[in-house]
Parts: C-alpha cells; structure tokens; sequence
C-alpha cells in the first residue's frame, strides 16, 4: 500500500470579481509515495506545492482527480488520526500556551488524558520548545510558532507527516534540528512529505523529489537516478602557482580562475585528475581542495523549472 | 458528527471567551447599568422597581446581543483570517463538528454572562426590597426577588441563541462587517415582525405589504416570545404562543445550523 497517492489531481480558482474565470492552480498531478520515505515536494513560489497539499489535507476540494492517504480517501476522517500536518506559516490561538494548544489537540486524537501532558511535554521537548511552553503563544517568535507547528503535527506519532516548507522563519541552527527530526521520524517509520524550495534541504534529507512548476509535474524521481554517479568534473583549488604550474595547466584545464594572491580555482576534466596533481605538487604548487563535480539538484531543479516554463508561453 | 468532538470544540470556545476580555468587561459595563437604573429609579417615585426590572432586562438583552454578534460573526471567520483553521481542520475532527461545538461554545458563553448577569440583577433586587419602606412593598404587584422574573431572562437565553446561530451562519461565507450587518438586520426584523406582517396597514404599495407579509414568514419571529412587559407589569402571559414561538425559534436554530454545517462543509479554504 502505497503511503501517498494522487491521480490526475487538479485544482481550478476562480479569479476575478465581475467576470469570475477559472485559473488552474494544480494540473493533473499524479505522485505515488512509498511508505517509510522522506519525500521532497520542490518547486519555485507560486508553482502549486502548497495548493497540493491543502488538497491532501482536504483543506480545498478538487475540480478533478482523486488523492489517497495510507489506501484512503484523502479527506476520511479516521485517516486524519494517523497523519500529521505543518501548514506553512502556521498561527494558533494566541490565548493559549504551547501546552494548552497541544493537550487540545491531543484531546482530539482521542489521548487519554492521562497520558496527554507526558506526551506534550515529550513532543514540546523533541523541538526544542522548552521553558516557554506555559507562556501564551502571542508572545512566541516566528520561529517558535513554526517549532510548535511542527510539534503539533507530530504529536499523534502520525504515519505520515506532511510539512509545509518546515524551514520557514527557521534559524540555521533550527534548519539542522528540523532536518534531524525528519530523519528521525523517517527511522521511525514515517512517511514524511515536505515542500521546499530551499534545495540543500531537500538534497541532504530526500530519498524522492517531485518537481512541480506552473501547476504541472515537472519531473519526479530517485535522488540517486537525479544526481547520478558519474563524475562531470572536477574542482581543484591550489595555492602557491608559479608561472611554470600555470603554463601546465593551460593545456589540461577547461577553466582557470584566479582567486587571491596566487591562489587559483581549476576547472578539471572529468578523467582522472592524479597525474595533473603530480605535475602541479612537482612544479610547487600546493594543494588545496579537490572536489568532484556531480549533477547537483540545483542543475536538475533550473533546468526543469525552466523547461515547463519554455513550454507554457506558446500556448497562453 | 461526533458528540465527543463537539464538546472538545465548545469547551475551547468557552476558554477563549474566558480568556478574552471583552464579554467580562460588557458584563461588568451590564451591572453598572443595572446599578444606574438602581439609582434613576430613585427619582421616579412608586415606579422604581418596575423601573430596575425593566432596565435590568433591557440591559441583559442588549449587553447579550452584543456579545452574540461580535463574538458569533467572528468565531469561523477569525479562524480563517488567522490562518488556525488549517490546523484545526486537520485534525480527526469533521468539519459539521466543528461548526457545532463552535456555536455549542459560544451558547455556553452566553449563558453564564446572561447567569452572572441574572446575579447582579436579583441582588440589586435584593437590595432593594432590604431599603425599601413595607407600606410601599405593599404597592408592588410583584415582589422584588420574583422568580417570574427568570422567565423573560430564559428567553433572552432562546433569542440569543437564534442571533449567535444567524451569526455563525452569516460568518460561515462573509466577512465580520457583513455578518454583523445582516445579524443585526434580522435581528431588528424579528422584533418588529408583528409590523411586518400588518405592514399593508401603513403603506398604500401592494407589492410592498406582499413583500413584509413575505418576510414576516421567513425572518424569525423573536417579539412574540418576549414577555418582559408582561412579567415587569404583572400582566398574564401568554404562555401558549410564547411556547409555539420559542418551538418556531428552536426549528430557525436548527435550520440555521444545519445551513451552516452545509456551507462550511463545501467551503475551500485557500
């Protein structure tokens, strides 16, 4: 059984006061999600992700198209007790405190109250929301709604999780806590579906990624068929050239750039660097850094963003 | 729907009102009123207890309407405007439970501002019949503490909740503004709806009396179960059509929020 599915989901808006005309949100999106995965839902602002989402969590209803959670309808409300949601940017009510909000929501997963506050202090604990958890959400940095957000959609030890670009309003040590709890929840079992369009994220966590632009499903796939395995090139950086280690390097690199006080990038070939190495150590040079140059996510994103894009202006 | 999620909802609703002032600052504004009829009463020899009842009443409906209305037309709107439906709606928890144990809550809301100020109304009597000379308690037609008196403040209790149902149910697809206005609208309407129904009486434009007999029919009637006068002045009551009003009320109530179980249940929330 699939964790995820969706089949030719699309989504129309209406647009427009007086002469209201549909706008096409989402396209026909058919994505297949396997459990236990942690699954990139990549696309520029504006490209449809979170409209995906609303969809899956039956927030909005389809003009088209089905979606399935764990083998059910998407909007079946006992499917919602194994599932778990991050909205993005998310607001509570600013009345109650971090735990308050969660013992409600636990209340409404059926915890039994004498288990609720050990599971909300676990939860408040596992994202870091510490001593403020009795103080009213009205007074929390951004970063500390989105670290509740995130502990309130895991507060049921959901099967999947969907976060809504969980890194938002995050700091960079923040990032790496999210990162590690999605990788946790994933060890545990979890099928956790998040969108983004900060690609190192994605590039550091996913096992899968889609790729959705304009509505439309630009790519989907493997991260490991996406990158590949085969070396594109290599990027070496040395210090210490001399005139002689230049003039090497002028018939084997496909670049050379100067960097700070004869400290050089080289854009190498892809065959094997080792001899070019030697050469450059004999004549003096010192080396730096070598690294090998791979499809990055990044190539993969931008080229088919942009390919979509290519594709839509002929026809509107 | 689920009963349990009902209550979860309506007990949440009932501890945001707590939490917020407003309600607790019209109900402390509601005994101060009541204390100043207390005192105007004094100047309107033989007439002060009628006077007190009368505007202890007035208060408790008006101050009631208020809380109704500003709190009601809020309660899906706000939620939608602070982005805490997306959270709420995710939850095991239907969409016609949520509508429910919001009006539920808000129901409850009401009914212990409308108790507490019942309180400060029957203590304020209290103090009166303690001040006040007997030869002139023998004047009264009915005494201070009446317990008739709990009558008309129940069925406040009913009109208020039709208004909180019409509240919500306006709230449910239009903006707090607009929801307001047509709260108030219906409610003014289903005071005067005796005119509505008369109104060819007044105006020479046949199409215009069809058109009031047609709303007559529509709008809720919320005059006829107000007994107020009748309770103040010890004059009888009409027990029989005030309980076919508060039936016809309770079928508005129950039709109101069923329309708005319907409309939130097909409603996208972008």
């Amino acid at each position: 059984m699939l964790a995820i599915e969706t089949d030719g989901l699309t989504k129309d808006f209406l647009v427009g006061f007086w002469r209201p005309r549909p706008y096409r949100a989402l396209d026909h999106l058919t994505l297949a999600v396997e459990p236990g995965e942690v699954f990139g839902f990549l696309g520029p602002n504006g490209a449809g992700k979170s409209t995906a989402i609303k969809l899956l969590m039956q927030l909005i209803f389809p003009t088209s198209g089905t979606a399935r959670i764990l083998g059910r309808p998407a909007g079946d409300v006992d499917v919602r007790r194994r599932v778990g949601f991050l909205p993005e940017n998310p607001a509570f009510y600013d009345y109650l405190t971090a735990e308050e909000l969660l013992s409600y929501f636990a209340s409404l997963f059926d915890v039994p109250s004498a288990d609720r506050a050990t599971r909300v202090a676990r939860v408040l604990d596992e994202v870091g929301i510490g001593a403020e958890r009795r103080m009213p959400l009205r007074s929390y940095s951004k970063g500390m709604v989105q670290r509740v957000g995130i502990a309130q959609a895991i507060l049921n030890q959901p099967e999947v999780v969907f976060f809504d670009e969980p890194m938002s309003g995050l700091d960079p040590l923040g990032r790496r806590e999210v990162r590690q709890l999605m990788l946790r929840l994933r060890d545990r079992g979890c099928t956790v579906f998040f969108s983004s369009h900060i690609l190192s994220d994605a590039e550091a966590m996913c096992s899968q990624v889609a790729i959705i632009a304009q509505g439309k499903l630009a790519a989907s796939g493997r991260m490991s068929d996406i990158l590949g395995v085969d070396v594109l090139g290599w990027e070496l950086v040395i210090d210490r050239v001399s005139s002689e280690a230049l003039a090497l390097l002028h018939g084997r690199a496909r670049a050379v750039t100067e960097l700070h006080d004869g400290r050089y990038a080289v854009d190498l070939p892809p065959e094997a660097p080792e001899a070019a190495l030697q050469q450059l150590s004999s004549a003096g040079a010192r080396v730096v850094s070598l690294n090998p140059l791979r499809t990055s996510l990044e190539d993969f994103f931008v080229k088919h963003v942009a390919d979509t894009a290519a594709r839509e202006i002929p026809s509107r | 729907m689920s009963l349990s999620a009902i209550r979860k909802v309506a007990v949440a609703v009932f501890k945001e009102s707590v939490r917020d002032r407003v309600p607790y600052s019209l109900v402390l504004f509601a005994v101060v009123l009541m204390a100043a009829s207390f005192l105007m009463s004094r100047l309107t020899a033989g007439q002060d207890l009628k006077v007190i009842k009368d505007l202890g009443l007035a208060t408790m409906n008006a101050i009631g309407l208020l809380i109704s209305i500003f709190i009601g037309t809020g309660l899906v709107s706000k939620e939608v405007e602070r982005r805490s439906i997306y959270s709420i709606l995710s939850k095991p928890l239907s969409r016609s439970s949520f509508i429910v144990g919001k009006y539920v809550g808000l129901v409850l809301t009401l009914a212990v501002n409308l108790g507490l100020m019942a309180i400060a109304f029957y203590a304020m009597m209290q103090y009166l019949s303690w001040t006040t000379d007997d030869w002139i308690k023998q004047g009264w037609r009915a005494p201070a503490l009446d317990p008739w008196l709990l009558a008309p403040v129940a069925l406040i209790g009913v009109q208020l909740m039709l208004t909180t149902a019409v509240a919500v149910f306006f709230s449910t697809f239009s903006s707090p503004l607009l929801s307001m206005l047509f709260t108030l609208g219906v409610w003014v309407a289903g005071h005067f709806s005796g005119d509505l129904r008369n109104f060819q009486t007044a105006v020479d434009s046949p199409a215009a009396a069809a058109l009031a007999r047609g709303l007559y029919y529509v709008l809720p009637n919320l005059s006829a179960i107000d007994v107020r006068n009748e309770i103040v002045h010890g004059r009888a009551v009409p027990w029989q059509a005030v309980g076919i009003g508060v039936a016809s009320l309770a079928s508005y109530i129950g039709v109101l929020v069923a329309g708005s179980t319907l409309i939130f249940n097909r409603r996208d929330f972008k």
